[in-house]
């Protein structure tokens, strides 16, 4: 039922997607993720500017998705967490490259680059960033 | 932060009126609506002459559908053209921000009789569509691209609450079994039909440590109250409803942006703005309809809402205080759980519940003495959340 997206729906997000890339506020120094333009704390005195994360953090909760949503049949089951960054922020993505029970809260992870899926009919491949266990 | 000033005018609800619940083949988006605007104006005792607007709400026509412009759609078939309709739409809290633009309406002093409702067709597409649709109700950039389901955002709430809090999966599990039991009294509920704990436990996973009979279910209904001022509500009915509070709270759209994923601080805002209109405290509520769109979800609520300290959810559902005949019943309706959960309708259907528990005609479900009641409807993971404090007393 949701229809395939433009390429241009994706291909802005590149950078946030492929490279990590977010927000700090060079007035409070909170960082965010995804990208904002104001900081909700500093509001019009906050300075936002463009960092790139480190990739690195802890598992704070996670799922097993075992009923997926279109376009992630194949990935199933596939861990979903909330990563606590060492920059401070949270993120939601996969984590990958273990055994899905094998994943706890507090458990260490870095960033990897995967695929996420791919469009059905275009055939367009979605990238973006995935955790691993940190070796 | 500017404190909002409290209602100009006060506000009655005059007349109730929905569809059963469930999965209605034979029925389209449209003939939900009007069975239920039906309903409702005839609960009044008015006619659709005396309607000034209408107000609905709705998740997702769009996806479910492929209607959108639900609000056209609305005046159209309940023959209200030419006065004015408008669509609410904030996910799953659609219905309960209907029904605050109607309070609104009233109170401002520009319309006199206002109906609000809710309607949502969920079964005309298959399941996989349908959890899509709902992946709407997060943040579709951030969290549903990289495979996150509703189920699974809830999941991530439900993990970290049993790590922080030693939250059990039986305490989840009571939560369903609690309103399997009332929706079971319920003659307009989707399951009327009481389960237990361990076939709560020995249901499929869905996203761990969530199970199938954890999550609400996938359902089609409609519901609508007619509002009315206050001062002239006597002339309608003989136990009208009086609003004693509308509050509403934001939050971030992900949940992994809280300041804690196991609080939903709208919940917490809308809660204690609500409390501080009425002038009353989580003591005075007789009894609650919350948002129990997944187990853990009654949990928070019972949390956020100032029932429970935080932490201590899953020891007041163990408690049996939120049962029918307990210190606060929560849920008679069989909530989302069991009553069912048409996402843009059952902020309406909450409503409905109070309303028919503060009349006395809640049948088997009646709570003794009931007073004073309370609506909780969230919005995503926690982004929206709408209070409404209902009272017999003006």
């Amino acid at each position: 039922m949701v229809k395939e997206f433009a390429v241009s729906f994706h291909w802005r997000k590149f950078k946030e997607r492929y490279m990590f890339i977010g927000s700090r506020c060079g007035h409070c120094g909170e960082h965010f993720y995804p990208k904002r333009e104001i900081c909700p704390k500093c509001r019009r005195t906050g300075k936002m500017e463009h960092v790139q994360f480190s990739g690195l953090g802890k598992v704070y909760s996670y799922t097993i998705i075992r009923v997926p949503p279109e376009g992630f049949k194949t990935y199933v089951p596939y861990v979903i967490a909330v990563v606590e960054i060492d920059e401070g922020t949270k993120v939601i993505s996969q984590v990958v490259d273990c055994r899905p029970e094998d994943v706890r809260i507090g458990m260490d992870v870095q960033l990897c680059f995967r695929k996420i899926r791919s469009e059905r009919d275009s055939g367009l491949i979605l990238y973006g960033f995935k955790f691993k266990p940190l070796k | 932060m500017t404190e909002e000033a409290k209602l100009n005018r006060d506000v009655a609800v005059i007349g109730v009126g929905q569809t059963k619940f469930g999965e209605h083949w034979s029925q389209s988006m449209r003939e939900m609506a009007v069975e239920a605007g039906i309903k409702a104006v005839e609960d009044a005792g008015i006619s659709g002459h005396d309607i000034q607007m209408v107000v609905g709400g709705n998740m997702s026509g769009g996806l479910f559908t492929g209607q959108e412009h639900s609000s056209a759609m609305l005046a159209d078939y309940l023959g209200l053209n030419p006065i004015p309709a408008i669509r609410t739409e904030a996910a799953c809290s659609s219905g309960a921000l209907a029904m605050r633009v109607g309070i609104l309406a009233i109170a401002s002093g520009m319309y006199d009789f206002v109906a609000v409702g809710g309607v949502e067709k969920m079964t005309d597409i298959y399941g996989p569509q349908a959890t899509t649709a709902l992946s709407g109700a997060m943040d579709y950039e951030t969290e549903a691209y990289f495979g996150a389901t509703f189920p699974g955002i809830y999941a991530l709430i439900a993990q970290r609450h049993m790590y922080q809090y030693k939250t059990t999966r039986e305490q989840l599990a009571m939560v369903a079994v609690k309103n399997h039991d009332n929706g079971f009294l319920n003659p307009v509920a989707q399951y009327q039909k009481r389960i237990t704990v361990g076939e709560v436990l020995s249901s499929p996973l869905v996203a761990d440590p969530l199970r199938l009979l954890d999550c609400s279910p996938i359902t089609d209904g409609a519901a609508t109250v007619i509002l009315a001022p206050a001062d002239v509500a006597r002339k309608y009915t003989d136990a009208p409803v009086y609003v004693k509070a509308t509050a509403q709270a934001s939050d971030t759209l992900s949940l992994f942006s809280r300041r804690d994923i196991t609080t939903l601080d709208a919940t917490v805002e809308a809660a204690r703005r609500a409390y501080k209109q009425a002038g009353l405290a989580p003591k005075d509520i007789n009894l609650a309809e919350v948002h129990d769109c997944f187990t853990i979800a009654e949990i928070c609520a019972y949390e956020d809402l100032g029932f429970a300290k935080k932490g201590e959810g899953g020891k007041l559902i163990q408690s049996g205080q939120t049962m029918l005949g307990g210190k606060i019943p929560i849920n008679t309706s069989g909530g989302l759980k069991s009553k069912g959960h048409p996402v843009g309708a059952t902020g309406i259907a909450q409503i409905i519940e109070i309303v028919k528990q503060l009349r006395g005609d809640a049948g088997k479900r009646q709570v003794n003495g009931a007073n004073t009641g309370m609506t909780h409807n969230v919005g995503g993971s926690g982004a929206t959340a709408v209070v409404h404090i209902l009272s017999r007393d003006r």
